[in-house]
């Protein structure tokens, strides 16, 4: 169960956009990474894990006006790949990627932006790092760029788009149980709550499409071939991602939900509201029944739900790691 | 982000700063027995109101308002809104229209981020459009405007999905963050705490489309449900209300975007005030060049002094950083207007061109040809 750990102060706030913390266990030096998006900043901190040491830093957005708002950061990500840790920046001007302490950028791609302004907004959100070497990025048209990543260097090239979603991308995710028996790698939501199964590969394969209900689909997980998906109405819902298969349906928050998480070897899974609540769900899954048994968790001794005076949006994520720390921010 | 945000956010500052002023031009009312001033000033109130509403709704102010773009700078739309404000005889110090842009900023933030569903951003926007058209309810030719914006907000609004408003929120909220003036009627109703945020309630009714949270259903491979299991939510929450209209007319159920004002008690010092304002209104100097009416002044505080001293210890961080613009012809002016122009224009590195064609050809343009 998650217990609560000292809190980090950014250097400013977070700014309301959907999956906005992320996190970087980085064993090794005993430090973990975090990102949060601030207009067209990102804020990054590294703490060690003694609690004593932090070290800020900040990212710009490429291109950045700084009295127009046409350069906003939609989302900031690490991308784990065996080789290396990539840092993904995406925003309405295009794709940044930084080595994983954000010190040296890699690789820059630029999207299409229109001459004149079209009503239609143009921007980059939806960050998934897939098996060894992809790296995925959703567009606002429904596109997705799927980047081929060498081991190591700025060599970084644009292997395929996959046209797949006719609405804006809202978040991508690949399958974070470690397994290597799932079939899916990858799932992609969109602004009408369509989601999409891929398999990765020289070309990615479209495994299975499950349909929306007319309803955003802001944040997603794959965990042990299940898509845990949370939507505008505050609703979370678990399918099997190659069938479609609605495992479980979870009226969680009385608001846009805008984050989950799950913590891969405990299936607990974390979701996060505009009703500012964070809920902690433990997944239980019975393959010989092919079910999934989703459970309501208080985290002992300690009541999630602040005091009506102090309660502001939130916005979270966890590690991937056994550590099961669990790690909260307000905005606004 | 969203290129379908300034109207939204023009229409309700505008709608909230009408609001403010509405309230604070009956409050420096003079009551009937001071005989003929009376009716002057009722007038002029009508008149004030009229004449910013008439500037708000230009038909070719309008029209640049709703092409689709990226919202103005804090600095841009700050001007926007002086010039609003001085559309009339009206005349409103510094420290004044600093408060008043307060107000209007803060309480549509509040609008915003306790909006049930994104899309209730509309029915907030109607709710001020409702108020509006009541304003000028008496005057056809105004009247007419509102009615034509009204069919724009609806064409453009109605066909988006619940992710294209909930863009536009982000958008908004994205403007005003960092923004946590304290605003007395929120802090007095307990909705602001005393650190400028917001409290988001966690009772009350569920928007359209969300269920009570509490419900966890599981289902067999062939869909049919097999297990229940209920939770605690830690909250109050109630079913949903009925949706608001969507349309021209009808009601908007949702109470944001109305005046929260009408039931403010009268401003005890009223009768100091008005012997106050009727000594500088008759030792009034015209203030601006051009101006063939000696306007009357506004005070959005209770009394002078107060908003000298608002002026003199407002925090620097506060401060908007306003940029004077004169509406005569003289290079100077023109070089200013240009550079603000220049600010919000799209690609960073344009040259700035003072030429009418130029990109920007914008709202402060047609400001200045109102």
């Amino acid at each position: 169960m998650y217990h609560k750990e000292k809190s980090i102060q950014m250097k400013s706030s977070a700014s309301a956009l959907y999956n906005n913390l992320s996190v970087l266990r980085i064993a090794p030096r005993s430090l973990t990474y975090f990102t949060v998006v601030h207009a067209n900043m990102v804020n990054m901190v590294s703490a060690s894990w003694d609690g004593l040491n932090y070290s800020h830093r900040q990212l710009q957005s490429k291109e950045a006006n700084v009295a127009t708002s046409s350069s906003l950061i939609m989302q900031a990500a690490w991308c784990v790949l065996p080789s290396r840790d990539i840092l993904v920046l995406t925003s309405q001007k295009g794709i940044q990627m930084y080595e994983s302490d954000g010190s040296i950028m890699v690789y820059w791609h630029a999207l299409d932006t229109p001459e004149t302004q079209t009503a239609q907004a143009v921007f980059a959100r939806g960050i998934a790092a897939v098996r060894e070497k992809y790296i995925c990025v959703g567009i606002s048209s429904g596109s997705m760029l799927v980047f081929d990543v060498p081991i190591k260097g700025s060599n970084i090239t644009l292997s395929e788009v996959l046209e797949e979603h006719k609405e804006s991308i809202t978040d991508l995710a690949s399958e974070c149980s470690g397994s290597l028996e799932c079939i899916a790698d990858m799932v992609s939501a969109d602004d009408s709550g369509n989601l999409c199964v891929w398999k990765s590969g020289e070309d990615f394969q479209l495994l299975n499409k499950i349909p929306g209900f007319d309803m955003s689909c802001s944040s997603v997980k794959l965990w042990k071939g299940t898509v845990v998906a949370g939507y505008g109405t505050g609703q979370i819902r678990l399918y099997e991602a190659v069938t479609g298969i609605v495992h479980a349906e979870v009226n969680a928050h009385a608001r846009w939900i805008y984050s989950l998480d799950i913590a891969p070897f405990s299936g607990l899974l974390l979701s996060a509201a505009e009703d500012s609540l964070v809920r902690v769900w433990h997944l239980t899954m019975t393959p010989e029944t092919n079910s999934v048994e989703v459970t309501s968790q208080t985290i002992p001794g300690r009541n999630l739900t602040t005091p009506r005076t102090h309660r502001q949006t939130l916005t979270a994520s966890l590690p991937l790691s056994p550590s099961r720390s669990c790690t909260c921010i307000t905005s606004v | 982000m969203s290129s379908r945000t300034l109207p939204l956010l023009f229409i309700n500052l505008g709608g909230e700063m009408l609001y403010i002023l509405d309230q604070r031009l009956r409050a420096q009312n003079i009551p009937a027995d001071k005989a003929k001033k009376a009716d002057w000033i009722e007038d002029d109130r009508r008149r004030v109101m009229n004449d910013i509403i008439t500037t708000m709704f230009n038909k070719k102010f309008l029209e640049e308002l709703f092409k689709p773009q990226e919202l103005y700078s804090k600095k841009a739309l700050r001007t926007v809104f002086d010039r609003l404000a001085h559309a009339s005889i009206m005349r409103l110090n510094q420290a004044s229209m600093d408060k008043l842009y307060d107000l209007m900023t803060m309480a549509f933030k509040y609008q915003v981020l306790l909006c049930p569903r994104a899309k209730d951003i509309l029915l907030v926007s109607f709710n001020h459009m409702d108020a509006i058209k009541d304003f000028v309810k008496d005057t056809p030719s105004v009247l007419s405007q509102v009615d034509e914006t009204y069919r724009q907000l609806i064409e453009m609004y109605t066909p988006l999905s619940s992710g294209e408003f909930q863009l536009i929120r982000q958008t908004l909220l994205i403007f005003f963050q960092d923004m946590h003036i304290r605003v007395s009627i929120f802090l007095k109703d307990k909705v602001q705490n005393s650190n400028g945020r917001f409290v988001l309630p966690i009772s009350g009714p569920v928007p359209h489309g969300t269920h009570i949270p509490g419900l966890i259903r599981m289902f067999s491979c062939n869909g049919e449900e097999v297990k229940r299991l209920q939770f605690r939510n830690g909250g109050n929450y109630t079913g949903v209300l009925r949706e608001g209209s969507f349309e021209m007319f009808g009601e908007r159920v949702i109470k944001l975007g109305t005046n929260m004002y009408v039931n403010t008690a009268p401003n005890p010092l009223a009768k100091e005030e008005l012997n106050m304002l009727a000594r500088l209104m008759g030792g009034m100097e015209v203030q601006k060049p051009g101006n063939a009416d000696s306007g009357f002044r506004v005070n959005l505080f209770a009394t002078d002094e107060e908003e000298e001293e608002a002026l003199i210890s407002r925090p620097d961080e506060f401060s908007y950083d306003v940029i004077k613009i004169q509406a005569t012809k003289n290079q100077q002016a023109n070089a200013e207007l240009v550079k603000i122009m220049g600010d919000f224009t799209e690609e960073a590195g344009e040259p700035c061109s003072s030429s009418a064609n130029s990109k920007g050809d914008d709202l402060l343009a047609m400001m200045d040809g109102l």
